[in-house]
């Protein structure tokens, strides 16, 4: 069995590496005929190859130089781990084109443009950096999914699928089968070593849904990136900005809960003399986005790293010789298996922390009343 | 040597990842050893001892991909 899994491992890594090398080849083949032909030479399916490459070419020629081999396979990773309109799959289909699923265009109808023409303004100066929010303030609500969305939908699925599977049980309730047990199990972990502990039993069947749902989501959408072909949505800054922008809300949520709206908005203060406040209102309220937004970036930046650096040693292959093989695959392979291990970790953490924060919303509700001596007395009886 | 505001970019996104390693290989290695200390001390907690250190070593971690992620924007703007 052990065996049988690692022969696929393996033939999965270099079944990735033949697909990098076969649109490799077809991107440097066409870039050598596009000075030689037009552009309508290829009627396949793979229209934006052939013309992102044909631009390449284009640009080349204009530019006068070659694009070396490493630049060229930089920018190759990068275009891959990068979010995207559309979703290549790298099957490598005979004859070698790759299958794009044109997501952007399929859902076309969610490009609202509230006044004619507006996504097509162009970016002031001031808002540069943020060109996004810029043309969303212009009228230009473009709601299309993208190859993020589709890899979080492709997750769901894969969740609801192992769920729905695992859920076999006898007449008396009991679990039964190996998967429902392995569902059993990790469900059981979330709730008994991350929500319980730092939520406490009274609100914990509250949360366990959310933190639950939370950390598997996020385990499965870490390793489906690490399947060839796929592409790890937690590895673009807007989908770990909504789960930290979601977190963030229920922390609050807890804390108003727990506290009252006066007893949260007292906890702003920090318990400081009234003339403090001035200072201590803004670094308070500092420090409520500080924790998500370390939760986002701990998350974004270990996904989006780890997985370029298993592109970047697998590119080796091609900005050195064929024979690079022999350094880069057991590289690749060894930062595969810690890739593996951080994923389920930074899903971990992510669970863990999300269940810390709120915990301590939680908590800013048993400062106020001094309930221990009634609480003690009770449970005496 | 030409020194373009792009050259510069890189040079100082190279010595920044450096330097973030730097920092977290001596945090963690900080971590470690106390962490075997305290295994050493008593054996029988080496389950909590290592569910703590994992955490702590992936909040480390998060902190310096903090500076990776600078590093990383510099290199690539």
């Amino acid at each position: 069995m052990k065996r049988v899994l690692g022969v696929i491992m393996l033939s999965a890594m270099l079944g990735s590496g033949a697909v990098f090398a076969a649109e490799q080849e077809q991107q440097v083949g066409e870039q050598a005929e596009a000075p030689a032909a037009a552009e309508p030479m290829h009627e396949g399916a793979a229209h934006h190859v052939a013309v992102g490459a044909a631009h390449e070419g284009g640009a080349h020629q204009v530019a006068g130089h070659e694009e070396s081999k490493s630049s060229e396979t930089a920018h190759h990773i990068l275009h891959h781990v990068a979010d995207g309109e559309d979703f290549e799959l790298e099957i490598p289909v005979p004859p070698y084109h790759l299958l794009t699923v044109p997501i952007a265009s399929w859902f076309s109808f969610l490009k609202i443009e509230r006044t004619p023409g507006a996504c097509g303004k162009p970016v002031p100066a001031a808002m540069e950096s943020i060109p996004g929010v810029s043309s969303w303030l212009d009228g230009c609500w473009d709601l299309r999914p993208t190859k993020a969305i589709l890899m979080m939908w492709t997750a769901t699925a894969l969740l609801f699928l192992t769920v729905f599977l695992g859920r076999k049980r006898d007449a008396n309730g009991v679990p039964k089968g190996l998967l429902t047990h392995l569902v059993e199990v990790l469900v059981l972990y979330v709730r008994d070593e991350i929500v319980v502990p730092n939520i406490g039993k009274a609100e914990a069947p509250r949360y366990t849904p959310y933190i639950t749902s939370l950390f598997f989501f996020v385990l499965f959408m870490n390793w489906l990136g690490l399947i060839p072909g796929m592409f790890a949505a937690t590895g673009v800054l807007a989908v770990t900005t909504a789960l930290a922008v979601l977190t963030f809300v229920l922390t609050q949520v807890a804390g108003i809960r727990s506290a009252g709206l006066k007893g949260y908005l007292a906890h702003l203060t920090g318990g400081v003399p009234a003339f403090l406040w001035v200072i201590m209102i803004p670094v308070e309220v500092l420090g409520l986005f500080t924790k998500p937004f370390a939760l986002l970036v701990r998350l974004f930046a270990n996904m989006l790293g780890g997985h370029l650096v298993v592109f970047f040693l697998l590119g080796l292959i091609f900005m050195w010789a064929l024979g690079a093989v022999a350094v880069a695959l057991p590289l690749t392979i060894a930062i595969y298996m810690l890739e593996i291990f951080v994923g389920i970790l930074q899903a971990y953490l992510f669970a863990l922390l999300t269940s810390l924060f709120i915990g301590q919303g939680v908590a800013m509700g048993h400062h106020g009343h001094d309930d221990h001596a009634e609480h003690a007395a009770e449970h005496a009886h | 040597m030409n020194l373009t505001s792009a050259a510069l970019a890189y040079l100082g996104s190279g010595l920044g990842a450096g330097l973030a390693i730097i920092g977290a290989g001596l945090g963690i290695g900080k971590l470690a050893a106390s962490a075997m200390d305290g295994i050493a001390r008593q054996p029988s907690a080496v389950g909590d001892i290592r569910g703590s250190m994992i955490v702590a070593a992936g909040l480390i971690e998060g902190a310096t991909f903090f500076a990776l992620v600078i590093c990383i924007l510099l290199a690539v703007k």
